[in-house]
């Protein structure tokens, strides 16, 4: 399973916008380059990114093979209530990786 | 059919041609995919603030950020960004789903550059208008060179 850093605020105030950063390791392999055998390598994409807040989407995003290669995403949302914040990526085979990561407001 | 050595040559001319041009998007191809996103409705300029350097050295990673100006209320907020290219081998880069919980129109990323060329980052607003800004990049070293 790959890793992935993600940089939520430790604590924040109620209503307040916060802003979280992600970055996930993956290839974004983007199906046009050839490999040493002189083959196209297959395409090997995140398609797919969702946040959600206690269980609501908050944020999503479709990515594309013109994403950097351990796909960087930042974003905001309103800090509402204390609880965990659920990050997945999707990649184009189907396969979902999950982080999480908690937050606390005051 | 016999062919001649002038007709080989020709032939394998083309060929070669063929092989070393990948496959492009070109401005007509982002007008089709922007199309796509907005459904055929007009875009206007204005609202969207795109955040990216003019020159880069490095096109496997540049750094981007759009901001919109919204209110981001239930009423009256963002509902997608998205960002095109002329010149990659697809048009598509990212559509960012955003929500009045976002608070505030802002996403950053990180795309590929394969050429000197204009970006486009059109919002979706609300009440079903769209606004565009474009900016163009100096890309000294491309991506998708590299093995």
């Amino acid at each position: 399973m790959a890793r992935a850093l993600i940089n939520v605020p430790a604590k924040s105030k109620r209503g307040e916008i916060i802003e979280i950063k992600t970055l996930m390791s993956h290839p974004m392999e983007t199906g046009f380059r050839p490999g040493m055998d002189g083959q196209l390598i297959p395409r090997d994409i995140i398609e797919k990114f969702v946040c959600t807040y206690n269980g609501e989407v908050v944020f999503s995003a479709q990515l594309h093979p013109a994403i950097t290669a351990n796909p960087f995403i930042s974003f905001t949302t309103i800090a509402t209530e204390s609880g965990t914040l659920v990050f997945s990526w999707t990649d184009n085979k189907g396969e979902t990786q999950v982080q999480t990561a908690s937050i606390q407001v005051e | 059919m016999n062919t001649t050595r002038r007709q080989f040559t020709l032939l394998a001319a083309g060929a070669s041609i063929a092989l070393v041009t990948p496959a492009r998007a070109t401005p007509e191809k982002m007008k089709l995919a922007v199309d796509a996103f907005t459904g055929g409705k007009p875009v206007k300029e204005g609202r969207v603030k795109f955040d990216i350097s003019l020159l880069v050295e490095n096109g496997n990673s540049v750094p981007l950020s759009v901001l919109v100006d919204s209110p981001m209320t239930k009423d009256n907020h963002v509902t997608r960004i998205g960002i095109f290219n002329e010149k990659n081998p697809l048009p598509d880069v990212a559509i960012f789903n955003l929500t009045p919980r976002s608070g505030r129109a802002q996403v950053a990323t990180r795309m590929r550059l394969n050429d000197t060329q204009f970006i486009t980052a059109i919002a979706e607003m609300s009440d079903g208008t769209y606004f565009s800004a474009k900016s163009e990049v100096i890309v000294t070293m491309p991506a998708c060179v590299e093995e």
